[in-house]
């Protein structure tokens, strides 16, 4: 368990505090049964979502991040996984709900869009179809106006020559449109939180920059809330007003984009940091790394996760750190290290060779 | 500079056709200089694994030589290319899919020194043992299996099995795009002590501009099968040449030293990559770039040295800032797109 839910519904700065989290997750946790025991992926995660804000997760593969994004739309149910804790969304408890009480949030109030756009869409129906399919779901329209929504849908998300693209299969689409066209679907019903799962991990660089555009003007137009799920710390520094560091299951650090990217706390942030090689800024004759690897979920440690990659690893780190704030002005920036509880300062060579 | 010395790899006029319509690589001249790291980049499809792979005839070329060491060996038979294979590997970007999951790590690795150098079993395991503790490993891990190691200890494997038979020469196809962050920069440190020590020759392909800056001496940019512009790291990092590389750096989202620095202003390429079997007449950048003019539409732009070791596949590259004044006047619309990278700082709404 990390901080209170009185605590951490503070927020991430001054403008926050006053509002309610339209999203607030308590205590989350989500294991896979395999042969071999109980796998844990996320291990009591804390969080809240405001309206219209894009809060980026970052982590390497393993941290959970996916998992506990999942498991907010029941996408990770099944006799294999065990998930506890708590979401409330609009009056509705999430990890609880059943599954009919989902399918009326999920592409309405909360939509999804995933990595791998060619396996989300349906290779059999058009495009056009498929849009007009989710807005007929959840909103009460003849089959010809849903239609003519869905073309008007993926014209806003770029799509040329919509009309005629309607009509096309997936198959028939690059890797950018297709991102595209499942945004159109994601968005067809004005969803309240868009969770974007890697949006961008497999495109070029250059379709990239164009999906992040495309939701960034689509975000601030419709005010939607976005959680995109990412390991590209230049994705989060491109799109997301605030960013919370997975490791191991667990937040590790939470803050606006301005604190945990250009004054990080955690020694894992810190490292992960330094250890991205950058387009810009000195080149090193070798990068700083970070030891080691990632713990698989099985041979997580106990207490601070991180501690056996950690260079300031201390006595106290047998004991999990709790995820607090460690400034004094309390800035909404939290980080769940022994260094920050006992007040040691962090010598700062991590950052300066970035 | 790296030009000035002897090639160690030349290819002259390489093409690769497949299924005999789709022109994988076109017509590329490229020089490769001993202990030089040359980065190949460029989108997918753009054609740089298929160049990669036909450098060392992994792929078989339709068109051109390949010059090693002063031997064309894009006529080596089969045995004579064996013995070359000796100096040129190659490091994949699955080790997993790469390794055979069925056999020891001691024996995957000591397998090309035992096929290329003849070299026998007891002599090649010891090898191998000694290769695992330059790779960062043990040599006690040798009778274990590649399922038992992690993503970044595999790739450190699959180093390890290229560098058996002590080549010369190595293309390493996007190596490290597979690892999380924090072990790949412990896999690109140790390429390039592995470089540096063995005086070792790579081409190292990958579409992450990051990881290519902290590697590369030397920077190949590829699109649709061409090479569209070649400069030293450092030069193609101040400022790329080619319309399509100034795009191709400016979309990489960046995350900065400090929240002062200034980014550079994004370019978004508008339209997808046209398709490989029938690329645009003329510049085959055209149909997206924002300078062209009738001239691109038509004449094939040559890949010219515009000053000592800088080519450009372009009429009108950045550093002629006239003659780009001049396509303006020519052009109705403005085809790409400038947007002004949003800044971390923006407050939540």
């Amino acid at each position: 368990m990390a901080t209170s839910p009185e605590q951490s519904s503070s927020g991430a700065d001054g403008s926050s505090a006053a509002r309610e989290p339209i999203l607030s997750v308590r205590d989350l946790r989500v294991g896979f049964r395999t042969r071999s025991g109980v796998v844990p992926a996320v291990d009591g995660v804390d969080l809240d979502l405001y309206a219209g804000e894009v809060l980026a997760i970052v982590g390497e593969s393993g941290s959970g991040k996916s998992a506990m994004s999942m498991s907010l739309v029941g996408l990770n149910r099944g006799p294999r996984t065990m998930i506890s804790g708590t979401a409330h969304f609009r009056g509705i408890e999430l990890i609880s709900a059943s599954e009919r009480q989902l399918r009326s949030v999920r592409g309405k109030h909360i939509a999804v869009v995933f990595q791998d756009a060619l396996a989300a869409l349906n290779p059999l129906h058009r495009i056009g179809k498929q849009v007009a399919e989710m807005i007929t779901l959840h909103q009460k329209v003849s089959g010809r106006r849903a239609k003519d929504m869905a073309v008007q849908m993926l014209g806003d998300v770029g799509i040329s020559n919509p009309r005629h693209n309607a009509e096309a299969y997936p198959h028939q689409f690059s890797g950018g449109m297709r991102q595209r066209a499942m945004t159109a679907i994601a968005l067809a019903n004005d969803p309240t939180v868009l969770i974007a799962d890697e949006p961008t991990t497999a495109l070029d660089v250059t379709i990239q920059a164009q999906i992040l555009d495309l939701l960034k003007s689509l975000q601030r137009e419709l005010g939607t809330a976005v959680v995109i799920v990412t390991h590209d710390l230049g994705v989060v520094a491109d799109i997301a007003d605030r960013v919370a560091v997975m490791y191991s299951g667990r937040i590790v650090e939470i803050g606006t984009t301005e604190q945990v990217l250009y004054a990080p706390k955690h020694p894992y942030t810190r490292g992960l940091l330094a250890s991205t090689p950058g387009v810009t800024g000195p080149i090193p004759a070798s990068l700083p790394t970070i030891p080691g690897s990632p713990p698989m979920g099985a041979e997580r440690p106990d207490g601070c996760s991180f501690a056996p990659r950690c260079a300031f690893v201390l006595r106290e780190c047998a004991t999990t750190p709790i995820l607090a704030s460690h400034d004094p002005s309390d800035s909404g920036h939290q980080d769940a290290c022994w260094l920050g509880e006992l007040t040691i300062p962090v010598p700062d060579e991590s950052r300066s060779t970035l | 500079m790296n030009t000035r010395r002897p090639p160690l790899l030349s290819a002259s006029g390489l093409s690769v056709t497949y299924g005999g319509s789709v022109t994988a690589v076109c017509e590329v001249d490229l020089e490769v200089a001993e202990g030089e790291t040359l980065a190949l980049v460029g989108e997918s499809g753009c054609g740089k694994s298929t160049l990669g792979r036909a450098l060392l005839r992994l792929e078989p070329a339709s068109a051109g030589t390949i010059t090693f060491a002063g031997t064309d060996i894009s006529r080596l038979s089969r045995a004579g290319l064996r013995l070359a294979r000796a100096d040129m590997q190659m490091v994949f970007q699955d080790p997993m899919g790469s390794l055979n999951p069925r056999r020891s790590i001691g024996a995957i690795i000591a397998e090309p020194l035992r096929q290329t150098r003849g070299v026998s079993v007891a002599d090649a395991l010891r090898r191998a043992r000694e290769l695992l503790e330059r790779v960062g490993l043990s040599a006690s891990m040798a009778d274990r299996r590649p399922h038992e190691f992690s993503g970044g200890q595999r790739q450190r494997i699959g180093i390890a099995r290229a560098l058996a038979s002590s080549p010369r020469f190595i293309v390493a196809d996007e190596p490290v795009s597979a690892l999380d962050v924090s072990v790949q920069a412990q896999v690109i440190n140790l390429l390039g002590d592995l470089t540096r020590q063995e005086n070792l020759t790579m081409v190292f392909i990958s579409h992450d501009l990051g990881v290519v800056r902290h590697v590369a001496t030397r920077v190949a940019v590829m699109y649709l099968g061409q090479i569209v512009e070649i400069a030293d790291r450092d030069d193609f990092f101040a400022g790329p040449e080619h319309p399509y590389s100034e795009a191709l750096l400016s979309a990489v989202p960046a995350l900065r030293g400090d929240p002062s620095e200034v980014v550079r202003e994004r370019i978004v390429l508008r339209g997808e990559l046209p398709n490989p079997a029938a690329p645009p007449a003329g510049c085959r950048f055209n149909t997206r770039c924002a300078y062209a003019t009738d001239l691109c539409l038509t004449e094939t732009p040559a890949l010219r040295e515009i000053t000592e070791g800088r080519m450009v596949r372009c009429h009108f590259p950045a550093s002629d800032p006239d003659g780009r004044a001049v396509a303006a006047v020519d052009r109705d619309e403005d085809p790409i797109e400038h947007t002004a990278i949003s800044s971390p700082t923006k407050e939540i709404a």
